[in-house]
């Protein structure tokens, strides 16, 4: 946490409310999100309780399973699942614009230029929590290897037709969360915790709740006061007013509530089975949906609180403008979803559970490229992350006072003019350090040439600077320093440079120690060429390394 | 003293519990992990801890524990262990209790299972209902499970170091569910680590009597007394309260209203303490950052003025912009009613 962002903590407890870290919404969010509130069994990996599906706040569909340990009951939960979440899916995987990608010719090695489809637009799933992320990998994962029986007519417990197909689409979207910057999945309060810091720490941060309670706190109450509320209030009967955003329900609940209540259900199953003639088993069917019921409406009352707040936090965050780069963002998620619809519809396996070496380091250099830019992306969109970064040294506003047009010493001279600036900042530049300033929206690059001797306290202090960064007051300026700036680029191919590309004497200009694009990195080598360190090429073992389908007991237990 | 009770006469009650779905899944799995005299469970501490000691066949030890009170569950279990590594088989202890001395009182410790190998050693085995996907389990889980065994290690080597020929393992099993099902799986856990942290830790905790003599005389924790007297008693012992503490301690909650009723800046975190220099107080800080108070040449002092002018520039300019974006909106709005 930079001190930037502990003064807006302390300022938040001082004032009672959360206070702003961002100034613009550096998050895309689609016109129809798709909001799922799961809940789990407690204590069991891959039993999902039940969960509130929907792009209508106002008409969430709820799914329910009434005895989680029961293996029909969670595949029929799963198929209800899939068929709530694929229609949306795929209602996007059809409105395809033309694009261009550059690809590399296998046979030539040449680049060329190859005409792809690309998703106009992207389905975006919103989960109330960090955990609620977790949740969809794990249940990605769970399904994912399924074999329904049009698969495989041997299959033992078949699976429902569509369960495998949202699972691997649940594992690309959670695979995709881990992406810097990416949309596609959104935590709520990873959404909220970007853009406020509350008066309590990022672990307290956590908790829907307590979070909006800070934001957004109901009548006049404090941020402080309403968060515990949310935190710990109860009613009469033991259970919270604010139940967890899960997908881990609350221990009061579930001993109070649902264990009676599926006990009950089960004895109804029982009785029905038990049941002898028609007119019994009528009955006894009725008691039986009588309790189902009683479940469905339990878990939606601990359901939908967390309902509403997700969508009370999706419109805190709709008042705040979006930042204009988090629409180029956007636009990868777009090809990260159009990439995957390709590999569903060319009938290719589904995500192996291990990467091999070249995947992972990939995605790991994929990461690190999105992390680097989405840091540069958000300190250009908004003046208060650039704060952050000016503080830290990284950036600095100066104004020109002076432009002196120089040359490059070769045959065909290119303009190298040298830029004088003066300002109350303390970046930290060494000798020819690089700074980047955004000119029509594109990076412009220049070298640091040294600190000029305008200010009579830093003569003599050279090419080190003066003093350490960050120790000046901003607000006495009496300290300004001058300092010159080489420019190197987008000045056009002429000898003098292109009309309105150089900075102009009392322009204020935003310069960035850090680069504004990120290159990726050097090229990995094809899968077959995996050097052994690095397990060696998969082709050898590729036989035993096809994913079989999770083993199945006969025992109908988790 | 039981501090759960004590949070709730306190007004801030613990907000712990556990559900029975998941004490049952526990359970369950650890029967049936055990079941048939650990076979199972010897076979899997076998393939990955086996050592060149022959396979546990089908009749491994399985000492009875039972007796009265803790004092001679662990007096019972030191003997079979005794006993098991004189026999050099393999031998299964399920629950054994084991005695901890934890700031100058004895704590009393039952892990799952320790295995006594023919060749002396002993090895401590922790069963969770936690799944093991694709052989990798949720990391913090993990670390709280190597952290348990690694108090029993440290339990288990005061029995080992009066016994002729015993060694305690620094690798404890970890037994787990398999992906979704639940067939157990294991995994080795090194626990030199944990081991040692506890270890130093254990040695610098106060002594619960020197924590005693410096409360003044009459102090009581009985819950029966009023809150009052109650917050004064436990106002009388020091509390380092962090965030970290809500989600282990039953009196954190208790302790989190005073530090946030003392404005100290570590309810925001551990971390915020170590930016902030010598300022610990919200109201200290805000005012050191508003140029009120401290001294300018402080470097945080001087970096958080820096930081409060920054940040309130970038605000400033961000409403200026916005400002500028709606009246230009009414603008073109206006135009287009003339029209």
């Amino acid at each position: 946490m930079s001190l930037i962002t502990t003064l807006a903590r302390l300022e938040a407890v001082e004032a009672g409310r959360a206070q702003p870290l961002a100034t613009v919404r550096h998050r895309h969010l689609t016109d129809r999100p798709l909001v799922i509130v799961p809940l789990t069994t407690a204590g069991e990996a891959g039993a999902p309780l039940g969960a509130l599906v929907g792009t209508d706040r106002e008409a969430p569909r709820l799914l329910a399973v009434a005895q989680p340990r029961d293996r029909d009951l969670r595949f029929a939960f799963l198929a209800e699942l899939a068929e709530a979440v694929l229609p949306h899916i795929e209602a996007y995987a059809d409105v395809v614009e033309p694009a261009e990608r550059n690809e590399t010719d296998p046979a030539t090695g040449k680049k060329t230029k190859v005409e792809v489809e690309l998703c106009t637009d992207a389905p975006q799933l919103i989960v109330p929590s960090r955990a609620g992320i977790e949740f969809v990998r794990l249940l990605g994962r769970s399904m994912r290897f399924r074999r329904t029986a049009e698969d495989d007519p041997e299959t033992p417990y078949p699976a429902p037709v569509r369960v495998p197909l949202l699972g691997r689409w649940l594992t690309h979207y959670g695979e995709r969360a881990r992406v810097p910057g990416s949309s596609l999945l959104l935590a709520a309060t990873d959404l909220l915790n970007r853009h406020w810091a509350t008066g309590q720490s990022s672990l307290e941060d956590q908790h829907l709740g307590a979070l909006l309670a800070w934001i957004d706190p109901p009548g006049d109450a404090s941020g402080a006061e309403a968060a515990l509320a949310a935190e710990l209030a109860r009613d009469k009967d033991g259970q919270l007013l604010c139940p967890p955003a899960g997908p881990a329900t609350d221990p009061a609940f579930d001993n109070r509530l649902l264990a009676p209540a599926i006990e009950r259900y089960d004895r109804a199953r029982q009785a029905l089975a038990a049941a002898e003639d028609g007119l019994t088993a009528d009955e006894r069917l009725g008691e039986l949906s009588k309790a189902e019921r009683e479940i469905r409406s339990l878990l939606a009352r601990v359901m939908l609180p967390t309902w509403d707040r997700v969508w009370q936090g999706l419109d805190l965050l709709r008042e705040l403008p979006e930042g204009s780069r988090a629409e180029d963002r956007w636009t990868r998620d777009r090809w990260s979803f159009t990439a995957h619809r390709d590999r569903v519809s060319s009938g290719e396996p589904p995500q192996p559970r291990r990467d091999d070496a070249v995947t992972a380091a990939q995605k790991l250099a994929s990461r690190e490229t999105a992390q680097a830019q989405l840091e540069a992306q958000e300190a250009l969109d908004d003046p208060l992350v650039l704060a952050g970064r000016r503080l830290a040294g990284e950036a600095f506003l100066a104004d020109v006072t002076e432009v002196e047009m120089a040359y490059t010493e070769s045959k065909r001279p290119s303009p190298r003019p040298l830029v004088t600036l003066r300002t109350d900042e303390r970046p930290h530049l060494g000798e020819r350090t690089k700074v980047y300033r955004s000119l029509d929206g594109k990076p412009q690059t220049a070298e640091f040439v040294r600190y000029a001797s305008g200010d009579p306290g830093d003569e003599g202090s050279g090419e080190d600077g003066p003093g350490d960064s960050g120790s000046g007051g901003s607000g006495s300026g009496g300290s300004d320093v001058v300092l010159v700036l080489r420019i190197m680029d987008r000045m056009g191919r002429g000898k003098e440079p292109a009309p309105g590309s150089l900075p102009e004497p009392g322009e204020r200009i935003t310069w960035t120690l850090f680069e504004h694009d990120q290159r990726g990195g050097p090229k990995l080598p094809d899968p077959e060429e995996t050097p052994w360190t690095h397990g060696g090429p998969p082709g050898a073992n590729a036989a035993t390394r096809a994913e079989h389908p999770d083993p199945v007991t006969p025992e109908d237990l988790l | 003293m039981d501090k759960g009770v004590l949070a709730t006469a306190l007004g801030s009650p613990a907000p712990f519990g556990q559900s029975q779905f998941a004490f049952m899944r526990g359970n369950a799995f650890e029967a049936k992990v055990k079941a048939d005299g650990g076979a199972e469970l010897l076979r899997l501490l076998y393939e990955r801890l086996g050592g060149g000691s022959p396979a546990p066949d089908q009749h491994a030890a399985t000492p009875d524990l039972s007796a009265a009170g803790p004092e001679g569950r662990a007096a019972r279990t030191a003997l079979a262990l005794r006993e098991a590594t004189a026999a050099g088989g393999w031998a299964l202890l399920d629950h054994p209790m084991l005695a901890l001395e934890v700031a100058g009182s004895p704590a009393y410790l039952e892990p799952d299972a320790v295995v006594v190998h023919p060749d002396g050693r002993w090895t401590v085995v922790e069963i969770k209902s936690f799944p093991m996907i694709d052989a990798s389990a949720d990391a913090a889980k993990v670390g709280a499970a190597a952290r348990q065994a690694a108090v029993y290690v440290l339990a288990l080597e005061r029995v080992a170091a009066v016994v002729e020929g015993a060694e305690v393992g620094h690798q404890v099993l970890l037994v787990c569910p398999k992906d979704f099902s639940n067939l157990p799986t294991a995994s080795v856990v090194d626990v030199r680590k944990q081991r040692a942290v506890t270890r130093r830790q254990l040695t610098r905790l106060t002594r619960i009597e020197d924590i005693a003599q410096t409360l003044p005389e009459g102090t009581t924790f009985d819950p029966a007394c009023g809150p009052q007297e109650l917050e004064s008693a436990v106002s009388s012992v020091d509390a380092a309260y962090a965030p970290e503490c809500l989600a282990a301690c039953e009196l954190a909650f208790h302790c989190r209203s005073r530090s946030r009723a003392e404005g100290a800046v570590e309810s925001l975190g551990r971390s915020v303490r170590g930016e902030l220099g010598g300022l610990t107080t919200v109201a200290g800080v805000l005012a050191a950052a508003a140029g009120k108070e401290g001294d300018p040449a402080d470097p945080t002092v001087a970096a958080l003025r820096r930081a409060a002018a920054l940040r309130a520039e970038a605000l400033e300019s961000a409403a200026l912009l916005r400002v500028g974006a709606l009246e230009s909106a009414a603008a073109r709005e206006g135009a287009a009613a003339c029209r």
